[in-house]
């Protein structure tokens, strides 16, 4: 049975090897490059520390495109695997007809699916880890520097790296192959797998993800280190401030201004026009005035210490459902007709 | 000896609609066993029962003693060529065959290689490029190499062209006769199965219409004509399968296991085809035995001959029969028997149509 799984399968696997070899090109042509940029960098930075930021500025645009096609890249795996292989995987035979000569053969189709789900399900984890593995040896240097959207716990970098996919690619086929049984045809199959894969991409960085792990919640007192941005939008007042998570390659779910009783403010009674922060260029006196009336900045942010746990968690999550779907699966194909 | 094929109120529902219901089959193994019905009779979902790819909605099948497709032992005990004969357009013959060898357990490679090899089929091209014949012969070799106790094929030659008809037919049947195989095969046309089948079941409308051993139902079926006379006043053995009348003449099709001794009928023995019309004609709601069915052709509206025989036999009794029968099913055309007594002055003419 694992021969006719392969000799099935081994064509549709050829492709999407292809594309991951593509992929390993392109991250073997500028990984080396990349790693040297970085040295000179960092060397930069032991030199001299005003060079430092600028010289990693320069580092970090240089590489951002490349980053995210090859995120965009790792992304887009599952996506493939799921539509390619999962959702023709049953459902072609059923418009073919081929299941009843599969299953006229002296194999229950309960093996036959297992066998089926296991080839091709393995092979997709298999694609799932070497992309995400890849890129993330790739990215390294840059991780070692990006803060905000492209730190690697950021909702951007996360899905296409270290171990996720794999829990993407197991969940993506079987979605597949559970749509292509309960639809039997194989483009509305493809269909309706892309449109849940996509809406699970999308929910699990905006409902579940930040949740995985407690995230670490934190009121700071507002300094010049953790000042991001000090404005009026309206005419010079109230101001309002944003400000950066004490740990700068965290991934900041919430930032808000609070008043000295701890509740939440939009904005800060103080004017640009006059008073303390009326001085252009430096926010000092600025600063210490709103320090002076208590406003404190309260912020939710997963730190870069909980990347592994959550890529760990996640990962289990879609395993969890990838799992379900094959239960569902092998229960349903003995009452296919 | 276990039965081939054993059925009891088996019916299979799809949605709303029942494809087959009510059906109870014992049929003695060792038989090569014809199903015969229209288009949409219920044979296929029989047949996939009977292979295990379907299960029932309602009632029990058992085949070779076992029930259908519970695991691999009785998988490999029965073979199964669907319609259509489906193979993978992507393999090539011989990696049909080495499916077969991965896949069963008693997968008798050199006659498959062998019926490949006498059948010309090249082992390198692919099966989406072979001929509806060729593909129908790789098909039935998977089932036969299989080495199956039963090989259960659906309208196998549905797509053939008469000589390839004939060919694969004389295949199958060497094959059974080698490999001491029985053998379960379906057709809408009853031609394809005459020559092969010494047991006949006829389906039509969901529902057997009859079953038995082909030898057995033509020496216990006659035709009986004589003069015009009630059914109702036959003897107890002898059940009605369908009747034709004109004004002076009744023509029945009787079933009886004893002979016919009455001197006012003339006897004629029936052909299959002609025998397997009379059943399928009947209406479903009428019972089994002693219902009257028109398939002779002599319904409402045939020919200046019946509005003749109409008239004449105002008020007899036989009325009540013709209007209880099929108002024109569209089977007239095409029965066995077609009376134009009226137009031939009174002479029935007996016709049967091939």
């Amino acid at each position: 049975m694992t021969w006719l799984a392969w000799r099935q399968f081994r064509a549709a696997a050829a492709a999407v090897a292809v594309c991951l070899a593509i992929l390993a090109a392109v991250l073997a042509a500028t990984g080396p490059g990349m790693a040297g940029d970085y040295a000179s960098g960092a060397a930069a930075c032991t030199v001299a520390s005003a060079m430092c930021m600028g010289v990693l500025d320069t580092f970090l645009n240089d590489y951002k495109d490349v980053l995210l096609a090859v995120s965009a890249a790792v992304l887009a795996l599952p996506v493939l695997v799921g539509l390619f292989w999962g959702a023709p995987l049953v459902s072609r035979e059923l418009e073919g007809g081929t299941h009843r000569l599969v299953w006229a053969q002296s194999v229950t189709r309960t093996r036959w699916l297992a066998v089926k789900l296991a080839v091709v399900g393995g092979a997709a984890m298999a694609a799932g880890a070497v992309g995400g593995l890849a890129v993330s040896w790739w990215a390294g240097p840059i991780d070692e520097v990006a803060t905000g959207d492209l730190a690697r716990i950021g909702p951007l970098q996360f899905a296409a790296r270290g171990i996720v996919p794999v829990g993407y690619a197991a969940f993506a086929v079987l979605l597949g192959v559970a749509a292509g049984m309960l639809l039997r045809r194989t483009v509305p199959a493809m269909v309706l797998t892309l449109g849940v894969f996509a809406a699970v991409q999308v929910a699990m960085p905006l409902l579940v993800r930040p949740h995985l792990v407690p995230p670490v919640r934190a009121t700071v007192e507002i300094t010049r280190g953790s000042l991001e941005s000090l404005g009026a939008p309206a005419g010079g007042s109230p101001i309002r401030v944003s400000t950066r998570a004490p740990d700068p390659s965290a991934w900041l779910l919430s930032s808000q201004t609070v008043d000295p009783a701890g509740r939440a403010v939009g904005a800060i009674p103080l004017s640009l026009k006059s008073g303390p922060c009326r001085s252009r260029g430096d926010v000092t006196p600025c600063l210490a005035e709103i320090k002076r009336l208590g406003y404190r900045q309260h912020m939710v942010y997963q730190p870069a210490t909980h990347y592994w746990p959550m890529q760990a968690i996640e990962t289990g999550v879609h395993l969890g459902l990838a799992a379900g779907l094959a239960v569902f699966c092998l229960r349903r194909v003995r009452r296919l007709t | 000896m276990t039965a081939l094929l054993r059925t009891e109120g088996l019916g299979k529902r799809y949605g709303r609609r029942w494809a087959l219901s009510d059906c109870t089959l014992d049929v003695p193994a060792g038989h090569v066993v014809g199903l015969v019905g229209p288009n949409g009779a219920g044979k296929t979902t029989l047949l996939n029962m009977a292979a295990g790819q379907t299960a029932p909605s309602a009632g029990t099948i058992r085949v070779l003693g076992g029930v259908p497709g519970a695991g691999p032992a009785q998988l490999a005990r029965v073979g199964y060529v669907a319609q259509q004969a489906p193979t993978y357009a992507g393999l090539t013959v011989a990696d049909h065959l080495r499916l077969g060898a991965r896949l069963n357990p008693r997968w008798d490679a050199s006659l498959a290689r062998d019926r490949v090899t006498r059948l010309g089929l090249d082992p390198r091209r692919r099966a989406g490029r072979l001929s509806g014949g060729q593909r129908a012969q790789l098909a039935l070799t998977l089932g036969i190499a299989k080495r199956p106790e039963l090989l259960i094929l659906d309208e196998p030659v549905s797509s053939l062209d008469p000589l390839a008809r004939r060919e694969f037919l004389q295949a199958l049947m060497e094959a059974a006769a080698e490999q001491e195989l029985s053998v379960l095969l379906s057709s809408h046309l009853l031609s394809d199965l005459e020559r092969t089948c010494d047991y006949l079941i006829v389906l039509a409308d969901a529902h057997v219409r009859l079953a038995g051993e082909v030898e057995h139902l033509l020496a216990t079926h006659h035709r009986l004509t004589g003069p015009r006379r009630d059914p109702a006043t036959l003897p107890s053995g002898q059940h009605v399968v369908s009747a034709s009348h004109t004004d002076r003449q009744t023509t029945l099709v009787v079933r009886t296991e004893d002979p016919v001794h009455d001197p006012s009928w003339t006897v004629a023995s029936l052909s299959l085809e002609d025998l397997v019309l009379a059943y399928m004609a009947r209406p479903t709601s009428t019972p089994s035995t002693g219902g009257a069915g028109d398939p002779g052709g002599m319904g409402r509206g045939g020919g200046s001959g019946g509005a003749g025989g109409r008239a004449g036999g105002a008020g007899h009794p036989l009325d009540t029969l013709r209007a209880a029968a099929p108002d024109s099913t569209g089977t007239s055309g095409t029965s066995g028997t077609m009376n134009a007594g009226g137009a031939t002055g009174g002479r029935p003419v007996l016709k049967v149509l091939r």
